[in-house]
């Protein structure tokens, strides 16, 4: 298992660990994204600080990186009076992080959840396929080169969101957050990293991942057992733990260097996409760049 | 003492229809409602929340339990009423201003409604005039405050300040929850409880409220 990275992606990369960015939304704060805005409408109001993020990536050495659409479905949107803004939204993510990455940098765009929940009644099947209809195709239109589904908890929305997701003919990354139970390895919903997998194999994502949770020490195991269920190639980008307050701004207590070390022991167990989430920075991609340039894994 | 294990095995089950016949079946028999309460709902209830502390249940065991009490609730109400029994504690719930995020504390809604908590839910991006109105318009004892950014934290303690110049901080007590608070957090802006997760919300509004 394990042996042959992207067999299944076609995105002419070189073989062996593919580094991929780290948060925008916590470097969006630091070029003056307010509590409560909406980081998305960035794209329209503010394309030249959201570029600056990207650019960064790019520079830090990022061979794929992400789009700020996040929270660009219709129903988040909606929350910020800009449900009828979505396709304008998306289309200009995909464009400015298009323009970073210019010809050897890989665009995956950003897909996240609706924040409904399907066990409340609080939206249907229906809704969630319409809303990622919408925004896979909104962002395959401006080319990007995959389509990433992270941060989803609920196998029954990631599915709907594969669905609309493969209708674009893109290749899917479908990354959930295991950060419940006693050994923080499951799903909110309670999936397993085993059922996950399978689930979204099933609906025919071409790459597994898991994103954010509860720092990376606990991804390690996670990503073994990933790659115990599929040889598909895994996507693994960790949060830079939980933060602490400290005089009312939020602290990662996680360096760059021992991020970097516990991603080579990532690679080690089997992911193929390495980065991270929540609180990492470009100064995180660096690091990893340089822990792989010494190490040559593999 | 009547026998309550149909109505506990429902709950656990989240066999909504079974929980509400079985209390039914028992309210005819003659059973007190609040022997009900206390003796099947409460300790259903509490094992729900055992059940997920110790990772055997998740948020979907967690919510049908709690649409199963809730329901239960729904028929027991009016005979409590009857009896001059005043409902368990009315609890404004919402997020705090500048956060949009509302699954935490949809859930922490929906466990409270099962505990037997009258719930306002106010929605998202809540600014602290409203939650003071809500509590002087339904005499509520209880505020759950919910953020899931570190970014909209600093708002919870905004809201705490906001109470006190009010001058309504001494007649509530404020429980708050969301994926970045701690209990340190909790103690530093002086809320009165913290809670882990949706499973705890409910032993600690029933402590709060002081029964």
């Amino acid at each position: 298992m394990g042996s042959a990275f992207m067999p299944t992606l076609s995105l002419n990369l070189p073989p062996g660990p593919v580094i991929t960015d780290g948060a925008w939304g916590t470097q969006l704060q630091a070029q003056g994204l307010g509590a409560g805005e909406c980081p998305d409408a960035w794209n329209l109001t503010h394309a030249g600080q959201v570029e600056t993020v990207a650019r960064a990536y790019v520079e830090a050495g990022s061979q794929v990186i992400l789009t700020n659409t996040f929270g660009a479905n219709r129903l988040r949107l909606a929350a910020h009076g800009l449900g009828d803004r979505t396709l304008e939204i998306n289309r200009a993510g995909a464009r400015i992080s298009r323009r970073a990455a210019g010809d050897r940098v890989k665009v995956f765009a950003s897909i996240g959840p609706t924040g409904r929940l399907l066990a409340m009644g609080e939206t249907n099947e229906a809704e969630l396929s319409a809303v990622f209809e919408e925004q896979a195709r909104a962002l395959a239109a401006e080319g990007v080169d995959a389509l990433l589904l992270e941060t989803f908890a609920d196998l029954d929305e990631i599915r709907a969101a594969i669905a609309a997701a493969k209708a674009t003919g893109l290749p899917v990354v479908a990354s959930l957050v295991f950060d419940s139970g006693p050994a923080r390895d499951r799903t909110m919903m309670g999936a397993t990293p085993e059922q996950a997998a399978a689930a979204v194999i099933a609906a025919g994502a071409d790459v597994v991942g898991a994103n954010c949770g509860n720092g990376i020490d606990g991804f390690i195991p996670i990503c073994r057992r990933l790659r115990a269920a599929t040889d598909r190639p895994l996507w693994l980008k960790a949060n830079a733990g939980l933060p602490e307050i400290v005089d009312g701004r939020a602290v990662y207590r996680t360096s760059p260097e021992y991020f970097a070390a516990r991603t080579l022991d990532l690679i080690k167990a089997g992911a193929t996409f390495v980065g991270g989430c929540c609180g990492t920075s470009p100064a995180f991609i660096i690091a990893i760049r340089q822990v792989l340039q010494t190490a040559k894994p593999r | 003492m009547a026998d309550f294990s149909q109505l506990r095995e429902a709950v656990l089950t989240g066999n909504a229809p079974a929980a509400v016949a079985a209390a039914r079946q028992a309210l005819d028999a003659g059973v007190d409602p609040v022997e009900l309460v206390n003796q099947a709902i409460s300790p259903a209830m509490e094992e729900v929340g055992r059940l997920y502390e110790a990772g055997e249940y998740f948020v979907p065991e967690l919510l049908l339990a709690a649409r199963a009490t809730k329901e239960v609730f729904q028929l027991i109400r009016p005979l409590l009423a009857q009896k001059d029994i005043p409902p368990a504690a009315r609890v404004v719930l919402g997020t705090v201003q500048g956060d949009l995020h509302d699954i935490g504390k949809n859930l922490v809604g929906a466990m409270l409604e099962g505990g037997g908590f009258e719930v306002i839910d106010l929605g998202v991006n809540v600014p602290p005039e409203k939650f003071i109105l809500a509590v002087e318009e339904k005499q509520a004892q209880i505020v759950g405050l919910s953020a899931l950014l570190t970014t909209t934290m600093p708002a919870m303690k905004k809201t705490l300040d906001v109470f006190r110049t009010a001058g309504i901080r001494g007649r509530i007590k404020v429980m708050i929850g969301g994926a970045p608070i701690t209990q340190s957090y909790a103690d530093s802006i002086g809320a009165d409880a913290y809670g882990e997760n949706a499973a705890a919300a409910v032993a600690i509004a029933r402590k709060l409220a002081g029964r």
